[in-house]
């Protein structure tokens, strides 16, 4: 497997952000280690976005992840990084596979309604779930990596272990974009009727798209619990998934890299905003949300303008 | 029997709830085409006008109690009207025409805007206001026991219903609004003034919006979050009628009251997940929801 | 003719509301052919083609192609047993290049499920879809944004993505419609050399009878959901319905008299 130069660089970056690890005070490490699983899961809602769809749910993986993770501790006594991110991408991979079936067949607001009433539905489980507390969700503890229980050093050795997860998966997500699938993501976004007409099913790639999408994202789930040591449904709940979307309208869709700069960023801001102007964070991040709408038309017309079913005459 | 009369009770009156909740997102949706993110604002707009208004009614200057319920619905008009009209002027006027996926995004910023800008009006305490509540006590019928204002939801609820249904069938320009829901080319060419009408409708959901929190904020403690919660149910509601008809947002609100009473007498753990189960569940077998019209497709 | 026809409807119906798009519709197409359909706007010609590639259902009728019914299938399966088509305002993906454009045709052609890790760009790809580029004489416009190039070079590329596929018949909907009238020959003179090249059968919607009379062996004409006339050229053009109620109604010039042969 040969390695462009944008994969070079984002496994490069991987490796000197890891290094980092013995330079950086706590607290950035920590805000880094949030910022970049979150901008994995905004990575699933990215990798939609390109094929002209926005999920309003994506909190739903984001949740499965997180709750896989704490659970796989607490009830399986599974307590490798490792294995219990492979059982989050496993978990919301089956769940995605159900859901995918129905939500292929919708578009536009409709997906976006829908997709935000399955994360809801998990939502309203968890919040009444006494077994798993409830509204306040559980601790997430006593992590091990292929053996080796970092104790004291876990949260390093996660942020660690999200720096590499996060390279590795923008290289992968990189490639996705250059491939096939990602190129007719794009048409179908444009032009779904021509994609149908030149013999692919639009349904299919979508659906593909979906799963993937979803697992990538439950990545991002399960090291937050991970870092946070904690789960709650909150994670479910659907202005989490509206920030998911904010991230992503926020970095665009041009280039692997920008879900991650634009989670850091977002972070970053909100660290401070909440110290600082604790009652106006959100308004800062609406008429932010309104200035690229307004500002970088390009960019977002490039995303949602595509040729309208209705408008296209055959 | 005690239970059926109850959650046909609770249900009612959940129902009227959600139909207020919901009848100014669906008449903003049919006719203009924004699925609005934002109508939870205007709701938690209208419940704070109304708690502080109340509120100062009755421990300001101590006036005649019931002058508050007159108090509970200016204080909602006057919100949602003034509220309504600014976004559309100031922002939305701007970006119609544009993609029904991005304006839930401008939307969804503008609910961003706003919950702060709730916040840096009124504060972060909860805002109590029961006296119009208690005032009108309870009432006692097959062995149950009802506050009388929230039967009272359910006169203003069918009040509101019909009126909306009358005016949208049965007045000149109730008939130019369906014009302009039904082909929006065909209207212009017949001269009905669009943007007039996107202006009143907005104004006039954002005011259904508005009064719906003002009706409620004396049974709840009116405190940020409210708008956010609100509007995923009226969501609910909308989609599961289809979204842009007023018959459908009532029989949405009947069937999502109705099952959650259910849930609440029945499986108490399952309230939340019932009503966006008939969410998807309705999507799933019928995607423009009960009563929405197919899209026709033509390529 | 004892052959099986490549294409074939049995009276196919099909209406919208009260509108009659489809009448009873009996047409037998056989491979080589090049088949004209001629009718005033709104006879029925864009139904024909929808409901033949699958995206329309018909209200009754059967279709077959090969000798297949394909009635009820999905277009993009039928666009893999072999009946591309074009349409009438050329449908691309259009903040794509030209050259992805072709690209991604090539790769659904290749294969219908496309891969998730394998570049669209290979080298190989981008051989044959310049190949297919140059045969149109639209390589010039390959690393262009297809909304910055001009309308007939949109459409020659909506037929190239069709024909990359190597169809065994194409159908195009007003190939030459939004085409500069100096341009129209031209056009059609490459999209013909190109399909007699590769040994397709052809059926194509076109206004100008001029056109019409230079490329085709046969014509259609439809008029209100109906054939009404089905023969050659001659034929058909000097059938008095079809002068009365196809020719006399063409838009603007082009329902001039034909050039006799
Ligand atoms: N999807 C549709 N919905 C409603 N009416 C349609 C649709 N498609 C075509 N029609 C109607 O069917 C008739 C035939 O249309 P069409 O096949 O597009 O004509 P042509 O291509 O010959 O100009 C016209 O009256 C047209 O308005
Ligand atoms: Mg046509």
């Amino acid at each position: 497997m040969r390695l462009d130069r944008t994969e070079l660089w984002l496994l490069a970056s991987g490796v000197v952000l890891a290094l980092g690890v013995f330079v950086l005070p706590n607290w950035l490490t920590f805000l880094l280690t949030i910022a970049f699983a979150k901008g994995l899961v905004v990575q699933g809602v990215v990798v939609q976005m390109r094929a002209g769809l926005v999920s309003f749910g994506q909190g739903l993986y984001y949740c499965i992840g997180g709750y896989t993770v704490g659970m796989g501790g607490q009830w399986l006594g599974v307590h490798d990084a490792f294995v219990l991110l492979a059982l989050s991408m496993v978990a919301a991979a089956v769940v995605a596979m159900v859901l995918g079936l129905l939500l292929t067949r919708y578009r536009e607001i409709f997906f976006a309604m829908l997709t935000l009433a399955f994360s809801m539905i998990l939502y309203g489980v968890l919040a009444k779930s006494q077994s798993l507390g409830s509204t306040d969700g559980f601790n997430v503890h006593g992590i091990t990596a292929l053996g080796w229980t970092p104790g004291s050093s876990g949260k390093m050795f996660v942020y660690v272990l999200t720096c590499g997860i996060a390279a590795v998966a923008a290289v992968f997500l990189h490639r996705l974009s250059k491939s096939s699938v990602g190129y007719v993501c794009e048409a179908i976004r444009e032009n779904e009727v021509r994609v149908e007409y030149l013999g692919a099913s639009p349904r299919w790639t979508l659906y593909s798209t979906y799963v993937l999408a979803a697992a990538v994202s439950a990545l991002g789930g399960g090291l937050t619990g991970m870092a946070t040591g904690h789960v709650d449904p909150e994670m479910a709940y659907w202005t989490t998934s509206g920030e998911f979307v904010f991230i992503a309208l926020l970095g665009g869709i041009g280039h692997v890299a920008a879900p991650f700069v634009a989670a850091s960023l977002f972070s970053t801001v909100r660290t401070y905003a909440i110290q600082f102007v604790p009652h106006s964070w959100q308004m800062i991040l609406g008429f932010v949300l309104l200035g690229i709408i307004i500002f970088l038309p390009k960019g977002l017309w490039s995303l949602f303008k595509r040729t309208r079913k209705a408008e296209a005459r055959v | 029997m005690t239970t059926l009369l109850a959650i046909l009770v609770d249900g009612s009156i959940y129902a009227s709830w959600l139909f207020l909740v919901a009848a100014g997102l669906t008449v903003i949706y049919g006719v203009m085409r924004i699925l609005n993110m934002a109508h939870g604002s205007f709701y938690a707009i209208g419940a704070y006008s109304a708690a502080s208004l109340v509120g100062w009614w009755f421990t300001g200057v101590g006036g005649n109690p019931y002058v508050s319920y007159l108090l509970l619905v200016g204080a909602a008009l006057v919100s949602g009207l003034v509220v309504g009209l600014v976004v559309e002027f100031a922002l939305l006027r701007r970006m119609y025409g544009k993609d029904e996926i991005l304006m839930v995004i401008i939307t969804y910023a503008l609910l961003l805007i706003l919950e702060d800008a709730v916040k840096l009006v009124w504060g972060v305490d909860p805002y109590f206001t029961y006296q119009p509540y208690s005032l009108m006590g309870r009432s006692t019928f097959g062995g149950l026991t009802f506050a009388i204002y929230d039967l009272g939801l359910v006169g203003v609820s069918l009040a509101i219903g019909i009126s909306l249904w009358l005016i949208l069938n049965k007045t000149h320009k109730g008939k130019l609004l369906r014009a302009v829901i039904h082909d929006r080319e065909v209207a212009v060419a017949m001269g009905v003034n669009v943007k007039a009408m996107f202006a009143v409708t907005f104004a006039v959901g954002a005011t259904l919006g508005a009064l719906a929190g003002a009706l409620t904020a004396p049974a709840i403690s009116v405190s940020p979050g409210i708008g956010v919660e609100v509007i995923v149910l009226a969501f609910a509601v909308v989609v599961v009628g289809g979204m842009g008809s007023i018959g459908g947002a009532a029989a949405g609100a009947v069937l999502v009251g109705l099952t959650r009473a259910m849930a609440v007498h029945l499986a108490p753990e399952l309230e939340l997940f019932v009503i966006y189960s008939v969410m998807s569940l309705v999507l799933a077998v019928r995607p423009q929801g009960l009563f929405g019209r197919t899209l026709v497709r033509k390529i | 003719m004892s052959q099986t026809p490549i294409l074939e409807s049995r009276s196919l119906h099909r209406t919208f509301g009260a509108v009659v798009a489809a009448k009873d519709i009996n047409v037998a197409i056989h491979a080589g052919e090049v088949v004209g359909v001629i009718g005033s706007n709104g006879a029925g010609k864009t139904t024909f083609i929808n409901m033949v590639t699958g995206f329309l259902p018909p209200s009754a009728g059967e279709i077959m192609f090969n000798g297949r019914s394909i009635l009820g299938l999905a277009p993009r399966k039928i666009t893999r047993m072999g009946m591309a088509r074009s349409f009438q305002v050329a449908q691309l993906f259009p903040e794509l290049t030209v050259l992805d454009n072709m690209l991604v045709a090539l790769s659904i052609a290749e294969s219908p499920l496309p891969s998730f890790l394998r570049p669209l760009r290979t080298p190989e790809r981008v051989e044959k879809a310049e190949a297919t580029l140059k045969e149109f004489g639209v390589a010039a416009f390959r690393d262009h944004q297809v909304t910055a190039v001009p309308q007939g070079t949109r459409k020659l590329v909506d037929i190239a993505m069709a024909l990359i596929a190597n169809p065994k018949m194409l159908l195009l909907d007003e190939p030459t419609s939004g085409v500069a009238v100096e341009e129209k020959f031209p056009l059609m003179d490459s999209v013909m050399e190109v399909v007699r090249r590769h040994g397709v059968t052809v059926l194509f919607v076109e206004h100008d009878m001029e056109i019409v009379a230079r490329y085709v062996s046969r014509i259609l004409a439809f008029y209100a959901g109906e054939v009404i006339a089905d023969g050659p050229p001659d034929q058909v053009l000097d059938d008095a319905k079809v002068r009365e109620l196809v020719v006399g109604h063409g838009h603007g010039g082009h329902g001039r008299a034909r050039r006799s042969s």
